[in-house]
């Protein structure tokens, strides 16, 4: 064994892994989109294969903040972001989507990617809903009747815009109380409204489960939960000692039903009723399990590509960067022949080492990703380039073959090197602080040049060293 | 041995001074659009709503309008008509996610009646978020082209050679926004990427010619700095046009055939390459030549 043989098996076994990489991505996306929704539902995708990204396989993107100003005082940034992604991210598998990427972005953004799912209300509301369950005593003194009869008789909701009580109404507001809107009854009917006392003595943190509980004489749904001990303990000495009062179940803020405690209620359980769809309940049932996000959170940033468009886009784009690399191909076989036939497939085997090395990663592949992998192909080819003008210069000198090749190689090596490494430096910067698609760009640009530099310059040099060897006289460039 | 480019002996030099004509009234051009009638900047960038909408049965650009207008909506329209969909962009400053997506469907349901319509694309940027997109886009493109500087000063031993290497990039940069102001159209962050790729390109060119330079000082120290210019200019021609004819017949191909999503990728990467190949010649290395002789 010399060391060609060497530098051969190094590449052969490169393109072994590579393929052996790829096997999972070709074979998944060779089965039909029902198969792989399937898979998907069971969580059995497969980790190392190629992700399309949303813009050329449809889906949705949601960017979320966090209300930082309604977060509680004593809750650090850091923690309310990682519970709340937590939470977010317990909400989405519950539904039952398959892989969806959710990340912080800077301070306070949470991204979240839904992918195949182009109609999202029902997904924005999932996870967008803070989920806060408290139990509150309602207020019925005199003074919170005159409360709500002063707000009866407004033509206006006794809200302004940013959800703070009118000041006409909140002077009327007896002490360590507030005022919260009743859950929609049926349509037509005015807007109800509970005066509350201020004391929360037990929350939805305290819930162990939830489901969807369908009533037996009406089917209408409701959302069924239980305590764990601590809070069993708690619901239980807090009614115990407010037999015949009103206890309102409060939901994000709105009062969903206010039954009256008829006796001390034991075993840590309870039915909350309203009037939900089947659906909303089981939304409900999902988000109380899930739990309840640490302070509000806002859709900032939304992102819908219908999966038809991606698809067609993905058609054109493929097709037209296809008949490119044909072409490209041909040209090189025409002008450069045989040195032309070396660089096609250094191409080629650059072509599958990248599509490899991202599969590996589990890298997603946007347009502005294969802007990148355009640029890396280019430069790939321009090192090529390089190498073969390079040797024709060499040959018109009257150089032996043996010695233009490696004189070439040696030439060219730092106009590759230079050229690579600038455009790299450009792309670990536009990794570090680029957002989306300039990140997606970025990345693949640096697998691309790594892959490129390998490709043009190692694997074309044991291409031609091979051939070296059996002692050519002439070099047809 | 097949030939395109002969060796060929050109005094790019002495011709610097048409060449830098030449892209000041190009850039020139540009600027004025863009003074003018400014770039058209995408939601990524000032927020808003864009709706693309696919309807059943025919409509034209005009009922569009007319049902968008009945309903209180200034919007831009954008026709795909052999697919007779429609993108509805309302830009600026918006808060809550789905108000002006629900307006546009609504003017739509209420004036085209008994024509349903399914959704192709919806994007909702908030204003905070235009606002962050475009500072980080413009915060990694400074910082990539000042790590560009610092190297080739390293490596070429000469910042003024890192300087005009960034000058051409700037150059091919400013004539393809040009371009896209004078056609009036818009920039997203996609197309960002593409003044990414060009950038990339454009330096990567520049850099093999500087390598000849190097080389040639090294093997003809005494060689007067214009000589060692035009020689390697010369010398390099022939790979540095064989390698921008194939990427640019690959671009061309993504912009004719490429499909509408990437046109205007493929517009900007179009002449982004011509631009490239162009100020790898005729404004890098003459920059060079320029600065090192000023004052004599």
């Amino acid at each position: 064994m010399n060391k060609l043989h060497w530098k051969i098996g190094t590449v052969l076994g490169l393109l072994i892994l590579s393929f052996w990489l790829l096997y999972p991505s070709v074979e998944w996306y060779t089965k039909t989109a029902d198969e792989r929704s399937k898979t998907e539902a069971m969580r059995m995708r497969p980790k190392r294969i190629l992700n399309l990204g949303l813009d050329l396989r449809g889906g949705t993107h949601l960017l979320l903040e966090l209300d930082v100003e309604k977060l509680e005082k004593k809750e650090k940034l850091n923690d309310a972001m990682t519970r709340a992604i937590e939470i977010i991210r317990n909400r989405v598998d519950q539904y039952g989507v398959g892989e969806t990427p959710i990340s912080r972005q800077g301070e306070r953004w949470i991204s979240v990617d839904l992918p195949g799912i182009s109609n999202t209300a029902e997904a924005e509301n999932l996870i967008g809903k803070t989920a806060l369950l408290e139990f509150r005593l309602v207020d019925t003194s005199n003074e919170a009747q005159a409360v709500l009869s002063k707000v009866d008789a407004m033509s206006e909701p006794p809200f302004d815009k940013k959800g703070v009580l009118l000041p006409e109404v909140a002077k009327l507001m007896p002490k360590n109380t507030i005022l919260r809107k009743a859950a929609p009854g049926p349509e037509g009917e005015r807007a109800r409204y509970y005066v509350l006392f201020g004391d929360v003595p037990v929350t939805g943190a305290y819930l162990e489960s939830a489901r969807v509980e369908t009533d037996q004489q009406f089917g209408t749904p409701s959302i069924g939960f239980t305590f764990n001990k601590e809070g069993g303990k708690l619901f239980e000495n807090f009614t115990g000692a407010n037999v015949n009062k009103f206890l309102a179940i409060v939901l994000d803020d709105v009062v969903h039903s206010a039954p009256v405690i008829k006796s001390r209620i034991g075993g840590g359980s309870g039915v909350i009723e309203g009037s939900f769809t089947m659906e909303e309940a089981r939304n409900l049932a999902i988000i109380l399990r899930a739990g309840a996000l640490p302070a509000p959170v806002n859709i900032i940033e939304k992102r819908v590509v219908g999966p038809g468009l991606g698809e067609d886009s993905i058609k054109k784009g493929l097709s037209a960067a296809g008949i490119g690399f044909i072409l490209v191909v041909a040209f090189m076989l025409v002008y450069y022949r045989a040195g032309g036939f070396v660089s096609d497939i250094a191409l080629a085997l650059n072509f599958v080492f990248l599509i490899a090395a991202m599969s590996y990663f589990g890298a997603t592949l946007t347009l502005p990703g294969i802007a990148g992998m355009i640029l890396s192909l280019a430069m790939a080819i321009d090192a090529n380039v390089l190498i073969l003008e390079r040797m024709r210069e060499e040959l018109v000198l009257g150089k032996p073959v043996a010695m233009v090749i490696p004189v070439s190689f040696d030439k060219a090596w730092s106009a590759i090197l230079d050229s690579n490494v600038t455009t790299w430096i450009a792309a670990i910067f536009l990794f570090q602080f680029g957002s989306g698609p300039v990140k997606g760009f970025a990345v693949t640009l640096t697998i691309g040049l790594l892959v490129g530099m390998f490709t043009s310059v190692f694997v074309t040099r044991v291409i031609y060293e091979f051939w070296l060897t059996s002692n050519p006289k002439e070099l047809s460039i | 041995m097949m030939v395109l480019i002969k060796k060929t002996n050109i005094d790019f030099i002495a011709k610097r001074h048409i060449f830098f004509a030449i892209s000041a009234l190009l850039i020139g051009a540009g600027i004025i659009s863009m003074a003018v009638k400014g770039l058209n900047l995408g939601l990524d960038f000032t927020g808003g709503t864009l709706l693309q909408l696919r309807f059943e049965k025919p409509v034209s650009t005009a009922d569009v309008r007319a049902a968008l207008s009945k309903g209180g909506l200034e919007t831009t329209i954008q026709s795909f008509s052999d697919r007779n969909a429609y993108q509805i962009k309302v830009k600026g400053a918006q808060d809550k996610v789905n108000e002006i997506s629900d307006q546009i469907m609504a003017a739509f349901t209420a004036n085209l009646p008994g024509n349903t319509f399914t959704e192709e694309r919806r994007d909702y940027v908030g204003p905070v978020v235009g606002r962050d997109l475009a500072k980080k886009a413009l915060f990694a493109m400074v910082l990539s082209l000042f790590g560009i500087i610092v190297y080739v000063a390293f490596r070429f031993s000469n910042p003024v050679w890192g300087a005009a290497g960034v000058l051409a990039i700037f150059h091919d940069v400013a004539v393809t926004a040009g371009a896209l102001s004078i056609t009036n159209r818009e920039i997203d962050l996609v197309i960002v990427a593409a003044l990414l790729t060009i950038a990339g390109y454009s330096i990567n060119d520049t850099i093999v010619i500087f390598d000849r330079m190097r080389d040639n000082i090294r093997m003809f120290p005494k060689m007067s700095l214009g000589k060692l210019v035009n020689t390697s200019v010369n010398e390099t021609l022939s790979r540095t046009l064989i390698t921008n004819l194939t990427v640019l017949a690959v671009v061309a191909i993504l912009f004719v055939f490429g499909g509408e999503v990437i046109n205007n990728f493929a517009f900007a990467m179009l002449v982004g390459s011509i631009c490239g190949t162009y100020s790898t010649i005729a404004i890098a290395t003459p920059l060079v030549y320029q600065w090192e002789n000023k004052g004599k």
